[in-house]
């Protein structure tokens, strides 16, 4: 079941200029999902309108923390990175579908993290460690000031690395990253970061014949399946991120 | 003791079609409603008014179809939906049960279409009303042009009065030099009521990618941005048509229904706020009922066009 509820933001801490690792109090639903995500009110603000979809980067049910790690990209964002320890935020959740979660402990997994697309690959992470399966990270940023929470995905499982500019691990996009390009070497990867990025592993998976899911960021006005302006074109026709996904096979999509 | 307290009547009538309070929910806005039932019982609206509906499926607009604006956005689904044989096989069974008035907003690019999408609904006793879309900016053929022109909306609402037993209202497009003319002209086709706004036309541009930001360029406003021309459109057709006037556009509030229904408006819809706050329309219906009680109006239609 959805709900709207008010969440307490408990500690906010600013990972780097661009990024910021926000921690909530309130009612988590038990059955979150790693994938999913909030629908934020953004309040007082004269510039935006619409609530942010934002992906859940942890969430625990027992104590009621929700962590969101949220990149600055305009006025909605901006406001909520600027928010104070005690802050009072709307947010509507559980949303969308999730990842798929291998059951077999021997799944080779890689979870493929760009920029902020990071932030579901620790819950996805944390939640195949919980199913005896050990996930490999491969986590990409323009340099190594912006690699996020690396420290925690450690405790995960592997990590490997690619910057831009080089400057930790290997010097190119996620997608052209080595790890990809061994065929066999994965049985399922799982991605969410920018759209080109998503589409170059799409293109590795199916070359090195892995399954993939990839987890889209559509603009959205509801995320409630009412308003269909999400939609991306799948073999079914134009369906809603928000309630189909955010995360789909790529099997199911009309990339290239 | 205390000074009584008067329980406000809040019922309203529109057409054949008995509302327990004025507020629905604008089409297009709330999906079939069952988006909404973790947020609010359905029972708490007055009606509540499902997502456009073709003879054929329709795939709709490309992506991106959405462009937040101030107090507002801009939409260009272009009435995605899967067709009225659809919605009678899959969609209705389970809707139907909720102890709500179901409107279905049908849409067409001929007027034969449209009466054969209602001549289908008719066979659906659950279904109590239609509302005729002439007005969406967001087809290229039918939608809004039969909603500029008299003879449009005549020979529209004339086509689906003739095979549509029950309520019938047509939605007016504010894309128009006097709305007046063309609620006259649905009024005497056969119309029970006219609701408008639809959405305004209007475009966005990403300076950046400097491209237009939507596929289609230009798209349907909505939101706050758009109530006070809603309202005062609401205001010249209540003064020019004697059935009810169904206001929408850009509520968000009980005081902004209220000032609709001030304004002349016998129902209101809801439908952008639905985005932003899921149970918004049970807070408008509490909202108006405590306005009537602070101040002593006993029964809502007592307000409609006090202006």
């Amino acid at each position: 079941m959805k709900t709207a509820s008010d969440f307490f933001l408990s500690s906010n801490i600013e990972l780097t200029p661009r990024f910021s690792l926000l921690t909530f109090q309130g009612v988590v639903p038990e059955d979150v999902r790693p994938g999913q995500f909030v629908q934020v009110k953004v309040d007082d603000s004269s510039t935006t309108f619409l609530r942010r979809p934002i992906s859940i980067n942890s969430a625990d049910s027992a104590t009621g923390t929700l962590r969101l790690l949220i990149r600055r990209a305009g006025d909605g964002t901006n406001r909520l990175c600027d928010l104070r320890p005690g802050a009072k935020v709307n947010m509507i959740l559980p949303l969308g579908n999730g990842f798929s979660v291998p059951d077999a402990p021997s799944t080779r997994a890689l979870l493929v993290g760009g920029g902020v697309g990071v932030a579901p690959m620790m819950m996805l992470g944390r939640a195949m460690v919980g199913k005896g399966v050990k996930p490999t990270f491969l986590l990409a940023a323009r340099s190594e000031s912006e690699l996020l929470l690396l420290d925690e995905f450690k405790t995960l499982g592997d990590v490997l690395v690619a910057t831009d500019d080089g400057s930790c691990g290997e010097r190119c996009f996620a997608h052209m990253h080595s790890a990809l390009a061994q065929p066999g070497s994965w049985d399922r990867i799982y991605c969410c970061g920018p759209a080109p990025m998503m589409k170059g592993v799409a293109s590795a998976a199916r070359a090195i014949g892995a399954d993939c899911e990839v987890s889209l960021e559509n603009m959205m006005a509801c995320g409630l399946g009412a308003c269909l302006c999400c939609v991306e074109k799948t073999v079914r026709g134009n369906v809603c991120v928000c309630t189909e996904g955010p995360v789909f096979n790529i099997n199911e999509l009309t990339w290239e | 003791m205390g000074k009584d307290i008067i329980k406000p009547s809040m019922a309203v009538r529109i057409g054949g079609m008995e509302m327990r309070n004025p507020v629905m929910t604008a089409s297009g806005t709330f999906g079939y409603g069952e988006e909404f039932v973790d947020f609010m019982p359905l029972e708490a609206l007055g009606a509540f008014i499902v997502k456009g509906t073709t003879l054929a499926p329709r795939e709709g607009n490309p992506y991106p179809r959405m462009a937040e604006t101030p107090s507002g956005m801009l939409n260009a689904v272009g009435l995605q939906n899967k067709g009225v044989d659809y919605f009678i096989g899959h969609i209705y069974g389970r809707i139907k049960g909720y102890d709500s008035n179901l409107v279905v907003n049908i849409s067409g690019s001929q007027p034969e279409d449209y009466a054969e999408v209602a001549r289908r609904l008719a066979t659906l006793d659950g279904v109590k009303a239609v509302e005729v879309n002439i007005s969406c900016p967001n087809v290229k053929q039918g939608g809004m042009a039969f909603g500029t022109t008299t003879a449009g909306a005549e020979a529209v609402t004339r086509a689906v009065r003739d095979v549509w037993p029950r309520t019938l209202i047509v939605k007016l497009s504010p894309n128009v030099t006097d709305v007046t003319e063309i609620a006259r002209a649905a009024e005497g086709a056969g119309a029970d009521a006219v609701s408008l706004i639809n959405t305004l036309m209007g475009m966005a541009v990403d300076v950046e990618r400097r491209r237009p930001c939507l596929s289609t360029v230009t798209g349907g406003l909505s939101g706050p941005a758009v109530r006070p021309v809603a309202v005062r459109m609401v205001w010249q057709t209540a003064k020019a048509v004697k059935i009810p006037v169904v206001g929408l556009g850009g509520i968000a509030s009980g005081r902004d229904a209220i000032e609709f229904m001030l304004a002349g408006a016998r129902a209101i819809e809801v439908g952008t706020a639905n985005f932003i706050n899921p149970a918004v329309c049970a807070d408008i219906v509490e909202w108006m009922r405590c306005w009537c009680e602070r101040h002593g109006v006993g029964d809502i239609n007592e307000i409609v066009g006090e202006i």
